[in-house]
């Protein structure tokens, strides 16, 4: 019923970073992604829009194989990172999420230490061998989050002490500690009260310097305010993908129109 | 934040990773990584399958020692009732040693006419027979005066040695020191077995018989501490089922949060934990010692059990009535019912599946406990007669199925392992059963809301 | 009247109660319902109850009190030599015996109600009369339980007709209160409403009844034993040693020792294997095996510890002879019989692996799926995740759940009955025989002690010990539980 083409290039785009082709993901007897084709460009932040129940988290969460963990979940089509297919039978969905790190909707971090917290995905990796280095990477990766002022006199205090909005720049904190190449973000400010989104979404877009980001979010001003490139997703289809400004200005498909000016969704 | 400070610390970690490598070939680190991945989930194989052999070796223990037990072997004996014999007999003080002379008659011509030559005289020759033989014939005599002058069939029981040598459990060896029976004895026995005149059959008595004394396992039955059982898990449901629900609903439904409220959750929590022996000390001491109940009855078992059984019963009625929306509660008392009202005519009702199945499941571990009954005397009785009659039941000493079998088990001759085996089995048959009824009663019932 | 015939009349004039109450209610609302306050029915509920409460009441009143005040008047009877020559309890079940068998004569008709009461031993030979009808006596019946038992029987059936009087004089005072009580006004709803709430709250209680009870029968006890025996010497005493004769060692440290020991390797065995079945059943396993092992390793707790005490007598201590035995495989020569420390905590093991798994798998079910994802999104792998992330985050609940499962081990009473031994020793060996606490409390209370003897009474200071160690583990274990519960809601 879809008459997209099968893939949307946009003239902004730099280097391809992650590009899916034909992909379907089926939770059992229900065919949630539907033949998806898309590019998603380096050190730019991409967001990912559609009414709930669209397929946007979903097909998030094929980007680093998390819907590996869910046992009903199947994919077909191919991912490519950097020109490699990351459902080759070869890969390690372990080593592939250390280059592709992800951020969940509500914060979730560990009930240990801030600093554990950090330090975490370092250990787990094998990335330092000493603890001066491990110190800086966690002071490193706090500072990149735009935490640190606020943390550094009580590393040894737990994590779930925070309030919501630091807590969610520590788990950002958290990913980044691996330093991956991809952060993925599943509506990260949808816990969140405005004054922390705000701070979030300042954080976002400082890191698109270094990181390639990808954002799921239900609120439109969200993927307007830190996004240079949107998709939109509609029932498991891909209905339209370009730069940001053009997609909420000018949109080409008509269910992206009424989404956008508050037909449904 | 500063700008500063944020260029230099992207410059110190990330950069000196970034030379990325290819995602199809695992590093070393990866490798090793999965390997302890691995490992872990064999340890976790492994405990499953721990906890399954030994679930395995527990059922085969059950199954390969106490499946014997229900059979028995027997000897098929034709007896001429003499109206003289039995009247002599009758007049002796040992009564008995009269009819064991009238059996043994009647051996020796069955072996003589099978053709089985002995030179055994005819005294030692009924060790082969259950020394409960000469009983049971002049039971039968007495009751049945009109058979005098007749030849009756009796299906007589052999000794436990013979039985356990049949089963395979006695053998000759073993027999070495025993004073009992001699492999001159076994001889015989193969040589009746090669003449089809001595036969394993179905025990029946065993499930519906009552015990013995020690020196008769053959005859030894669970019958009548099962009729003991059942009269204390009557007990036990007649009065924990409304307590329980009572006690529940009043937690549940119109406790008000306080601390007094606090007090009873606390320590139906902790009841729940207190080790059944402690229960049996609360039976002894305040329904024997101070009310004056009968020792060893299965009214007292009845009352301990149940006071152990309560806080599971209410444990999970609780959880059943938590159960139900409360939007059942709000549409009735919406309708100006009382709170009351509510509660007896909409809650209760369809909470009683649940209530039910933790009741069963309650029933069926206060079926299984034996501890609080060691006690209250429900040991070392021998449950040798059905009660007699309703009250009898209730009031008159008798054993349990969990107490008749750890009697067995302390018993000096081996023979009656045997039989708390066969016990045991009727017991989980008994206790699956009632597990059964529960899980199909949840699945017949089960709601979602 | 017997005891059946006047709880029947009491529950018909109930019901007559009913119909009047609710008659009367009908009649006072001109026979409209909706002038009623509450239901009809309700009236008549009203009624009955204000029949049943107080006469039941006082008819369980009465079956509680008067045995105890016959008792005591008539064991005042008794001449304190016959008391020394057995014990009073001996005496006065012999007395009711011979009561209860004269009642039974002259119901049969085989003596009158005259001769019964006034008969002497020596114008009677009251054994083979009684013997006659079936109620055999042990030994001959003498003038001084022959009297007492006339006695007793004169103040049961005074006391028998004074209680039927008094409940019926109680139920009909009901019935008359209940019926004028009513009328169309009468809330009669909520009094009944309330006299269910009064039994609902009652129901309650029982619970706090019971450790009352518990506390109670144990408190006396423990007191009476240690006045006969000292504290310090039962507290801190090295050897266990009773002999029914008197002069015994009453030492509970080596008792207590055992059943540490015990529980110990219980715990040896039931921890890391529960533990690992619960995290691999509720993390890793397909759905499938998790619905065909769960419940198959439940199967284990439901069995009863009768079963498990015959598998460690019969089954795993034979076994473990063979191996560790004086002729055993290993010619180790450490263990001399079936019966010891290590055959019980093993099968005490097994018992606890579906407590300890089924426990934890709650506990690590409750645990967030977010923190998994989390720490999945890191690229950790997954026993990583549990065991870097899960189980610290489960930790208290875990503890929880073993000092659950400890209380179970110290508490537990067959499998060490059957399994572990007879005789005390304080002895590093697993595989030496002992005994623990719930075990002597078994055999002091079942053998032939004198029930006031230091012997039979340690049982309670014993059950006391167990009692208060256990309580101890399970309200720790339940705060910590309850805490950790808390936190994840």
């Amino acid at each position: 019923m879809t008459q997209m083409p099968g893939t949307i290039k946009a003239a902004a785009m730099t280097d391809t970073k992650i590009s899916a082709r034909n992909v379907q993901v089926y939770y059992g007897d229900t065919h949630a992604i539907k033949d998806v084709n898309i590019e998603i460009g380096a050190r730019a932040v991409t967001a990912f829009i559609g009414p709930s129940g669209c397929g946007k988290s979903t097909f998030l969460r094929c980007l680093n194989r998390m819907n590996d963990t869910i046992d009903i979940c199947r994919v077909e089509g191919s991912i490519d990172l950097d020109g490699e297919d990351i459902y080759d039978s070869r890969v390690d969905p372990v080593q592939l999420r250390a280059k592709v790190g992800m951020v969940f909707q509500k914060p979730n971090p560990f009930p240990k230490s801030i600093y554990d917290n950090i330090a975490y995905g370092p250990r787990i990796h094998g990335l330092v061998r000493k603890k001066a280095d491990l110190d800086e990477i966690v002071a490193s990766s706090l500072q990149k989050a735009g935490l640190w002022n606020e943390v550094k006199d009580r590393l040894d205090g737990p994590g779930t002490g925070l309030s919501g909005g630091q807590q969610q720049r520590l788990c950002i904190a958290r990913a980044i500690a691996v330093s991956p190449e991809v952060i993925l973000m599943d509506e990260p400010c949808s816990a969140l009260d405005p004054i922390a989104t705000a701070k979030v979404e300042e954080l976002i877009d400082e890191l698109r310097e270094n990181f390639t980001i990808v954002i799921v979010t239900h609120s439109m001003q969200q993927a307007a305010r830190v996004s240079q490139r949107t998709a939109f997703f509609h029932m498991g289809n891909l209905v339209e993908i370009g730069d940001t400004q053009d997609i909420f200005t000018n949109p080409v498909d008509k269910r992206t129109q009424d989404y956008i000016t508050g037909r449904f969704g | 934040m500063t700008d500063a400070t944020l260029s230099s610390a992207a410059s110190a970690a990330p950069v000196t990773e970034r030379k990325s490598k290819s995602l199809l070939e695992a590093d070393s680190h990866t490798r090793r990584r999965n390997a302890a991945e691995t490992r872990f989930r064999f340890y976790g194989i492994g405990a499953v399958l721990i906890g399954l052999f030994f679930l395995v070796a527990l059922l085969w223990a059950i199954l390969s020692n106490g499946l014997s037990a229900f059979t028995q072997t027997s000897i098929p004996i034709d007896l001429p009732l003499d109206k003289a014999a039995i009247e002599s007999a009758e007049k002796s003080i040992v009564k008995t040693s009269k009819y064991n002379a009238m059996i043994g008659a009647a051996l020796e011509k069955k072996l003589a006419d099978a053709h089985i030559e002995t030179s055994m005289s005819e005294k030692d020759l009924m060790k082969i027979l259950s020394s409960g033989a000469a009983s049971t014939v002049r039971d039968f005599v007495l009751a049945n005066p009109d058979k005098y002058g007749t030849t009756v069939p009796f299906q007589l029981l052999a000794s436990s040695r013979v039985d356990g040598y049949l089963k395979g459990r006695v053998t000759r060896a073993a027999l070495a020191n025993d004073k009992n029976l001699d492999a001159a004895h076994l001889d015989i026995v193969d040589a009746m077995m090669k003449a089809g005149i001595i036969a394993k059959t179905f025990n029946w008595n065993f499930v519906f018989g009552a015990d013995a004394s020690d020196s008769r396992p053959e005859q030894a039955g669970i019958g009548v501490s099962m009729l003991g059982s059942l009269y204390m898990m009557l007990v036990v449901l007649v009065l924990s089922l409304p307590i329980g629900v009572a006690a529940s609903i009043y937690l549940e439904e119109f406790a008000p949060k306080n601390r007094w409220t606090d007090i009873i959750e606390v320590n139906i929590a902790n009841l729940a934990a207190v080790p059944s022996i402690v229960f049996g000390i609360l039976g002894l001491a305040a329904f024997i010692q101070f009310a004056h109940l009968p020792q060893s009855a299965p009214i007292v078992g009845g009352l301990v059990l149940t006071l152990m059984t309560l806080p599971t019963i209410i444990i999970s009625t609780r959880a059943a009535l938590k159960a139900v929306p409360p939007s059942i509660r709000s549409a009735a008392l919406g309708i100006g019912a009382s709170k009351m009202q509510s509660v007896f005519h909409h809650v209760l009702p369809l909470a009683m599946p649940g209530i039910l199945t933790g009741t069963i499941i309650g029933l069926a571990q206060a079926l299984g406990e034996t501890a609080p009954l060691l006690l209250i005397g429900m040991v070392g009785f021998i449950a040798s007669n059905y009660p007699d009659g309703v009250a009898d039941g209730f009031f008159s000493p008798n054993s349990a199925m969990p107490a008749q079998i750890y009697e067995w088990a302390k018993r000096a001759d081996p023979a009656f392992y045997e039989r708390a085996w066969g016990g045991i089995i009727i017991l989980l048959v008994v206790l699956m059963s009632m597990n059964i009824l529960a899980i199909l009663l949840r699945r017949k019932f089960e709601r979602r809301w | 009247m017997p005891l059946s015939l006047l709880f029947a009349s009491c529950l018909l004039i109930a019901a007559l109660a009913f119909l009047l109450g609710r008659g009367k209610a009908f009649q006072s609302a001109g026979g409209d319902i909706r002038k009623l306050h509450s239901l009809p029915g309700y009236y008549g509920w009203n009624a009955a109850l204000t029949v049943l409460l107080p006469s039941l009441l006082a008819l369980l009143l009465w079956l509680a009190i008067q045995p105890a005040i016959i008792h005591s008047s008539v064991s005042h009877m008794i001449a304190p030599q016959t008391i020394e020559a057995s014990s009073l309890d001996l005496v006065m079940s012999d007395v009711r015996r011979v009561a209860e068998g004269l009642d039974k004569a002259v119901e049969a008709g085989a003596m009158t109600a005259d001769e019964a009461a006034n008969a002497t031993a020596t114008g009677m030979n009251v054994r083979e009369r009684l013997g006659s009808i079936g109620v055999a006596l042990g030994s001959d019946v003498n003038e001084e339980t022959l009297a007492a038992a006339q006695s007793y029987r004169e103040m049961s059936s005074t006391g028998n007709l004074l209680r039927t009087a008094a409940v019926l004089v109680l139920a009909l005072a009901g019935l008359a209160f209940g019926v004028t009580r009513t009328n169309k006004d009468f809330r009669a709803r909520n009094t009944v409403e309330r006299v269910i709430l009064g039994l609902l709250i009652a129901a309650a209680s029982i619970a706090i009844l019971t450790t009352v009870g518990i506390v109670f029968s144990l408190i006396f006890n423990t007191i009476e034993f240690f006045k006969l025996y000292p504290a310090a010497d039962f507290f801190f005493g090295l050897t266990w040693s009773p002999s029914f004769g008197g002069g015994s060692d009453l030492g509970i440290l080596p008792l207590i020792w055992a059943t540490l020991y015990i529980s110990l390797i219980a715990l040896a065995v039931s921890v890391p294997v529960g533990l690992f079945a619960a995290i691999y059943l509720s993390e890793y396993a397909a759905p499938l095996v998790r619905s065909v092992a769960k419940p198959l390793l439940e199967v284990l707790a439901g069995i009863p510890t009768i079963v498990y005490g015959l598998f460690a007598l019969l089954t795993v201590g034979p076994l473990l002879v063979d191996v560790f035995g004086d002729n055993g495989v290993l010619h180790l020569g450490w263990m001399q019989g079936g019966t010891a420390v290590m055959t019980a905590g093993l099968v005490m093991g097994i018992m606890l692996i579906p407590f300890v798994s089924s426990l934890s798998d709650d506990i690590i079910n409750a645990v967030p799926q977010a923190m998994r994802d989390g720490s999945l999104g890191l690229g950790a792998t997954h026993s990583e995740t549990v065991k870097q992330v899960i189980l610290p985050a489960a930790l208290p609940g875990i503890v929880g759940a073993i000092l659950l499962a400890a209380s179970r081990a110290i508490g537990e009473t067959m499998i060490v009955v059957l399994g572990a031994g007879a005789a005390a020793r304080l002895s590093l060996n697993p595989f030496d025989a002992m005994t623990t606490v719930t075990a002597k409390i078994v055999s002091q209370l079942t053998g032939d002690a004198d029930f006031a003897s230091p012997e039979a009474l340690v049982a309670f200071a014993l059950g006391m010990t167990l009692f208060v160690m256990t309580l101890g583990l399970n309200v720790i274990a339940l705060y910590i539980v309850r805490k950790y519960r808390e936190q994840y809601e």
